[in-house]
């Protein structure tokens, strides 16, 4: 069948500057770039072209750049470029859309309509070059009262199982199969140097890697891939995934083009078959259910370890949460809409789910309002691009957060939504040997670690200019944020007062 | 000796050290120049190897037993006693390429336009050879033997598996 989709990029060679040397031609990954033999020069098939930069970056001489096609339509509101474009795609295709990382629709993003506060006159700021400034994190079940014994004041209370993070930011699931072994590494290595965790997802953790068990958490999913009770007792937190906010109620398929034999013998499943995550947790149809697969994995590990739930945030986040909780959850992770996936429909992806903003403030305050926020830690995920949204997450109420795309954007990835394709030029979300090479675990774990250090420098600044000399002083304290250009239904969610007020 | 090592298990072919080899032993030391305006151009004395996704680059690996030296008949080759640098004296080269035959790493470039051996120098004139200042994967290491990061890297490992 003819397609109608036009090209979607142009691939701009500069013939004064391209040297002919073919870099280009042997990095895409995408069959762009190639020598034509008959005239002995470079040239691009640019209906492949996904506008992933990597030859761009990789020109020795700079001679390439990757534009837009600036193809035209008839201004249309209504019938924009890429809505034809997908329908165009689908009556070729007949299947659902499929695409990578997290939704590129223009959701509201709250954290650019909060801002923060600083001490002025009448209280101080703090130097946090001259002075000390506490980022450490407890993540796991707070008890509701303390008892100490009197004279020695040693603590009598037994404390559930707590999990100390240096900084409040955590690496997100990433699953080993949708992402290489050397992301795997690069992030152990990072999480295991910045004194926090990175997240196995659900694809098990590679036998190789289980040296960094203090610093892994241990995904439990759907699929109930690689668990078994090595894997469980080898990570400091365990976590059942429920969902994922790239595809609320939507289960996973890894192909099984990608199921390697090491990512088999991880995945505990026969070689080059598909990995079929079911949508939801047979095992777990009720909160009651919920207890009893947190009730096994305490038992399993000799209540040494928190258990943490992760759930998409949807329309019920709030009471979902609270349920949860009671269900006897160390930890609740709440991943937003913005949230990112390696495949997902991106009907799916576009259109289920809510802001991560709305939702820790939702399940902050009702878990308050209930008396038990104690009783659990709460980590959003989901769209967090900087020092900033970090900071504001906590203000609203969360204990850490997760990142995904930012850490894979460290590592080299320009979130051109080839996830999917399996082809990442990157050699991230990719299990083609030729291209998961290009992530050097030496190298992913440097930048991994500047990306951290960086941000724990910005948010001990920003905590210094709040007068404020530990994170756990600003946690859940929304007074130090206010809105701007907000409606006072979405200020009252967020439970934030609009700016001057 | 220091010499350069490959690191294959990060080696992503994508050919960028025998680029700026050639660079580095050009006359104007400028990428476009050295490639539009130099004819002929200056051979790469480091070569990509690949097959599959196996990829490390190879040039000299200065051996303690310097077949090349051995078998020239000009005495163009030679092994430095002090640094253990093997170079090639084109003064004295006649292009008789009897060292390329020799080579067991094939790692002698035949200059057919000048009609000249061409080898890893090392790069005397800057600090660290052009190839493993621009790997971009950090693929190339200039090392004494010692490995940085514990990795197995050995001229002998690379040898072996041709």
């Amino acid at each position: 069948m003819k397609t109608y989709l036009p090209n979607r990029f142009i691939v701009e060679r500069d013939p004064a500057r391209c040297i002919q040397c073919e870099v280009c031609v042997n990095q895409c990954s995408f069959d762009v770039n190639y020598r034509d033999a008959d005239e002995d020069e470079v040239r691009s098939r640019e209906e492949n072209c996904v506008g992933c930069h990597r030859c761009v970056l990789f020109c020795p001489t700079r001679a390439l750049n990757i534009r837009r096609t600036p193809l035209d339509y008839r201004e249309n509101a209504n019938w924009r470029p890429e809505i034809i474009e997908d329908i165009i795609r689908q009556a070729e295709s007949g299947g659902i859309l499929l695409t990578g990382m997290g939704t590129d629709k223009a959701h509201p993003i709250y954290w650019d309509r909060l801002v923060l506060n600083a001490s002025q006159v009448t209280n101080p700021s703090i130097d946090p070059l001259r002075e000390p400034m506490e980022l450490r994190t407890y993540l796991g079940r707070k008890p509701d009262s303390l008892t100490v014994e009197p004279g020695s004041l040693a603590l009598k209370t037994k404390l559930a199982p707590q999990v100390a993070i240096e900084v409040p930011i955590l690496f997100s699931a990433l699953s080993y199969g949708a992402v290489s072994i050397n992301v795997h590494k690069s992030l152990a290595r990072a999480a295991t140097e910045m004194g926090t965790l990175f997240n196995t997802g659900e694809g098990g953790l590679h036998r190789k890697l289980y040296k960094y068990g203090a610093n892994t958490i241990c995904q439990v999913a759907s699929g109930r891939f690689g668990v078994h009770p090595d894997y469980l007792n080898v990570g400091r937190i365990l976590e059942i995934k429920i969902g994922q906010g790239a595809k609320p109620g939507i289960g996973g398929h890894l192909p099984g083009e990608k199921v390697s034999a090491e990512v088999a013998a991880t995945r505990m499943i026969p070689k080059g078959t598909d990995a079929l995550s079911p949508a939801p947790q047979h095992d777990i149809y009720s909160i009651e259910d919920l207890a009893q697969l947190i009730s096994a994995l305490k038992e399993a590990t000799n209540y040494t370890k928190p258990v943490s739930v992760k759930i998409a945030a949807v329309h019920n986040a709030a009471a979902i949460a609270s349920g949860i909780a009671r269900a006897g959850a160390d930890i609740i992770a709440l991943d937003g809409i913005r949230g990112a996936t390696g495949a997902a429909p991106k009907i799916i992806r576009d259109n289920v789910g809510i802001p991560i903003e709305l939702a820790i403030a939702a399940v902050d305050t009702r878990l308050r309002q209930e008396g038990i926020r104690n009783q659990v830690s709460l980590i959003a995920a989901g769209g967090i691009r900087n020092s900033g949204d970090v900071i504001k997450a906590i203000a609203l109420g969360a204990d850490a957060v997760y990142i995904g795309t930012a850490a894979l954007v460290a590592l080299g990835c320009t979130v051109c939504q080839q996830c999917h394709t399996g082809k990442c030029a990157w050699g991230i979300c990719t299990s083609d040997l030729r291209l998961t090479k290009r992530i050097n675990p030496d190298i992913g774990a440097q930048r991994l670690v500047n990306l951290l250090r960086g941000w724990s420098l910005e948010i001990k600044e920003m905590l210094g200019g709040m007068g404020v000399n530990a994170l756990e002083s600003l946690r859940g304290n929304r007074l130090h944020l206010r809105g701007v250009g907000l409606t006072d239904t979405e200020l009252e969610i967020l439970g934030v007062k609009m700016a001057g007020a | 000796m220091k010499r350069v090592y490959s690191k294959e298990e990060v080696c992503i072919a994508c050919g960028l050290c025998q680029v700026h080899c050639l660079v580095a032993h050009s006359e104007s030391k400028d990428i476009i120049k050295a490639y539009k305006k130099e004819t002929p151009r200056q051979p790469s004395r480091i070569k990509v190897q690949q097959k599959g996704s196996l990829s490390f680059p190879l040039s000299c690996r200065h051996c303690e037993e310097p077949w090349c030296v051995y078998s020239c008949l000009t005495g163009a080759l030679q092994k430095d006693p002090e640094s253990g640098i093997v170079t090639v004296d084109a003064e004295k080269c006649v292009g008789c390429f009897t060292c390329v035959v020799a080579c067991p790493c094939s790692a002698i470039i035949p200059d057919f336009h000048r009609k000249k051996a061409v080898k890893c120098d090392l790069c005397p004139h800057l600090e660290t050879p052009a190839c493993v200042a621009n790997c971009p994967n950090q693929a190339l290491i200039f090392t004494d033997g010692a490995t940085p990061g514990g990795t197995k890297v050995a001229a002998e490992g690379a040898v072996a598996r041709r």
